[in-house]
């Protein structure tokens, strides 16, 4: 036992904090580790592991249908994507297509998680930077989009809807109505977003500057998603490889050439109203007919490796199916955003303040989970 | 009944009993009590001791459902601007639930870290209650209710509130936590810096003021309150006392040194029962101490809303009784410092640091000049 002063400080004079894994705003089990000259960061280590499922080894001896719905744990927040992207890789080795009714359900529940999935974040990055407030604010919201979730799939996080071919069930009779409810109620209250956070000047300075990083440092750190698109890098997989027909729906890349925080920020702010539109311009146009195309009971993919991407709300996340023509896969591997997007953490946060590493985990959205799966 | 008030003009009679009501001063009652201590215990330490003894107690007992209150008030605010209702279950409105909650902290077990230091780690909490309580002596809760006016009222809230930046810095030191520590450490840089901006807003009121008195304060402002009288200077130096004085106490936004998304808990992390429930009755004190004193020294304190020569409308206000202002003012700007809490993101340290050295300190500074330029020229009404 050693009083403080003697063993606390490093022999290099740096004062080293464990940030996390039980820590509020690292959300969930994240385990930074600091070296700090005062209150200045000179380096940041994160130590991952603490939630490792191994979900890729599980999936080796789950079958085609099954497998997808591990995928829901990896980051909770856009479950749905997660399994589109899965069952978008078990189409392409059947070489089948989802029907055309299921291609836009798939779109719309894919946008609107991304929308809950932005509020969500929206409202803990107020929460992180100190003001409380704005995450009820944003669980309004995002409330009422579970709400729609669960009265199709009977869940709300952890949706489960999607399989090979289609979706799992057809929507509810009530979908349409509420959605577009939804919608306008997100329009009519977005702008309370924007007074209650984004024009504050403490929230400003907070954001403005801090946590830096060039479209060339994105590139090379492999970050991909808003955290890419804010320093000025396109890469939205919705626009690059299509996928489910989002070629065939209008919206813009949102890019931003801050690479700063609040840059991060505005880029998600301003992908909110991008999916309120895409699902608006669908709502009205689902076309009718079977929800799932015929597959067999039990799917064997052909000998061979199928790649798919696609956008969710933290960026690309890409599946890689290793097949050996039997009923699992042999081998499956994904590539997931947050991971990429926290190994940039150290290049952000160097050189900056206690209170700016919260803003910098902020604002790259991470979801623990998807990072160790 | 008749006869007795026979030769007596009874409407004056009347009017004199009324004003005697509405114009009811606690000096009364306290010098009762005081004669009455005096004469059954002598003319020494017995009487002044059991006279200290009954203040005590009468703050404490004030103090503890004061807290509860402010406790109950900050929910329901918090609540009312976030969408939700807030504590409901616990009594009637949920108003016993602060109740319900001292009551668990007063049956959690209160852990002492193994390799803290003890003494320092037990004595923290101490110090910061007793410094806020400290600070209540010379506040004016009423017309002639105030525990000690003493001559340098003022000066002696300024300096006694700084002792509790010492109980925060011990908290953190003895907590043998690195959080802590780092708590600690912002809390003196914050609390030392803002308390020159304090100092020099309470200051430009003195200077109209001419006495560090607070009843002489509050006097001063019988034909109108500072903030109205002063011109631009007072409202300047009401805006900074604010500011610096949700620093002085810890509170959103500037709560850097408990931080809960930073430092988990900042100097409290390590403790826990009652004697955290301490650092949290200090908190609600400070927050009324600070309010009071923004209320004495800008809103006139206890002293009804007066205009100038509007002899009827200051009669109409003088039926008011002075401790109903008194709390009123202190709840409003308590309203405002909630506010505060539950609207602005934290800033960063040394954000923190630059607007007090770059922004408030240099305001306050030319803020004080145009104070003694209006009180030489006699320019304020």
């Amino acid at each position: 036992m050693g009083l403080l002063g003697e063993d606390i400080v490093t022999e290099d004079g740096e004062f080293v904090i464990n940030m996390g894994p039980q820590h509020p705003s690292t959300h969930g089990v994240l385990h930074l580790k600091i070296w700090l000259d005062g209150e200045t960061i000179k380096r940041v280590q994160p130590h991952l592991g603490y939630i490792h499922r191994s979900i890729e080894k599980m999936s080796e001896n789950l079958s085609y249908r099954n497998f997808i719905f591990a995928t829901s744990r990896m980051d909770y927040l856009s479950a749905h994507i997660n399994n589109e992207a899965c069952a978008l890789c078990v189409e392409k080795g059947l070489q089948i297509e989802a029907t055309p009714r299921a291609q836009v359900i798939r779109i719309l529940m894919a946008e609107l998680t991304r929308l809950a999935s932005h509020q969500l974040w929206w409202g803990c990055t107020g929460l992180d930077l100190g003001a409380v407030t704005p995450f009820f604010y944003a669980f309004r919201e995002r409330e009422a989009i579970m709400g729609i979730m669960e009265e199709t799939c009977g869940a709300r996080l952890t949706m489960n809807y999607m399989v090979p071919g289609g979706v799992m069930y057809d929507i509810h009779p009530n979908f349409q109505n509420r959605v577009k409810e939804v919608m306008k109620q997100v329009k009519d209250n977005l702008h309370e977003y924007f007074e209650i956070l984004t024009g504050n000047v403490i929230f400003e300075n907070r954001t403005k500057g801090v946590g830096y990083i060039s479209a060339e440092d994105a590139i090379s750190y492999g970050c991909t998603g808003p955290v890419a698109r804010a320093s000025g890098v396109s890469c939205d997989i919705r626009k690059w490889f299509p996928y489910e027909g989002y070629d065939k729906v209008q919206f813009d890349e949102i890019l931003d050439t801050g690479g700063d925080c609040y840059a991060r920020y505005m880029v998600r702010m301003k992908e909110m109203l991008q999916s309120v539109s895409i699902i608006e311009q669908l709502i009205d146009n689902i076309p009718e007919g079977d929800f799932q195309a015929k597959t067999k009971n039990v799917i064997k993919l052909p000998k061979g490796e199928f790649y798919q991407r696609v956008e969710t709300a933290r960026g690309e996340l890409g599946v890689f199916i290793v097949s050996d023509g039997a009923a699992s896969p042999y081998r499956i591997k994904y590539r997931s955003p947050n991971f990429s997007n926290l190994s940039a953490i150290e290049h952000m946060a160097k050189g900056a303040k206690i209170g700016d590493l919260i803003a910098i985990m902020a604002t790259l959205d991470l979801v623990i989970p998807d990072i160790d799966r | 009944m008749v006869d007795l008030l026979k030769g007596y003009n009874v409407e004056k009679l009347k009017s004199e009993n009324l004003r005697l009501l509405l114009t009811y001063s606690f000096a009364s009652l306290s010098s009762h009590i005081h004669a009455w201590l005096i004469s059954s215990m002598g003319d020494g330490m017995a009487a002044l001791v059991s006279e200290m003894l009954i203040v005590g107690i009468c703050l404490i007992a004030f103090l503890v459902p004061l807290c509860f209150f402010l406790g109950y008030m900050e929910r329901k605010v918090a609540a009312f601007m976030q969408l939700r209702l807030g504590p409901n279950r616990v009594g009637p409105k949920g108003s016993l639930q602060i109740v319900a909650d001292t009551v668990k902290l007063l049956f959690k077990e209160g852990l002492t870290p193994t390799a803290s230091d003890k003494f320092l780690f037990n004595l923290a909490p101490i110090i910061v209650v007793v410094t806020s309580m400290l600070v209540m002596a010379p506040i004016a809760f009423a017309k002639d209710l105030q525990i000690w006016d003493l001559s340098i009222g003022v000066l002696y809230v300024t300096s006694i509130s700084s002792i509790a930046v010492i109980g925060i810095l011990m908290a953190g030191w003895s907590s043998y936590n690195k959080y802590s520590l780092l708590g600690a450490m912002r809390s003196g840089a914050q609390i030392v810096s803002y308390e020159l901006s304090i100092g020099l807003s309470i200051l430009s009121v003195i200077v109209l003021t001419g006495s560090l008195k607070m009843s002489d304060i509050v006097m001063s402002q019988s034909n109108g309150w500072w903030i109205f009288k002063g011109h631009l200077p007072m409202w300047i130096s009401f805006v900074i006392f604010i500011i610096a004085s949700t620093a002085e106490i810890n509170r959103a936004p500037f709560d850097l040194t408990e931080a809960e998304q930073e430092l988990t808990a900042g100097f409290h992390t390590e403790y826990s029962g009652m004697k955290f429930a301490m650092f949290l009755l200090s908190e609600y004190i400070n927050l009324f101490v600070v309010s009071a004193i923004a209320a004495t020294l800008f809103l006139g304190g206890w002293m009804p809303f007066h205009i100038g020569h509007w002899e009827l409308f200051n009669h109409i206000m003088d039926f008011i009784p002075s401790s109903i202002w008194f709390m009123g003012k202190t709840l409003f700007i308590i309203f405002i410092i909630m506010q505060f809490r539950w609207t602005f993101p934290r800033l960063r340290v040394d954000q923190l640091l630059t607007l007090e050295w770059k922004y408030l300190l240099p305001i306050s500074m030319v803020n004080i000049l145009l104070a003694t330029l209006i009180a030489i020229m006699g320019w304020h009404f």
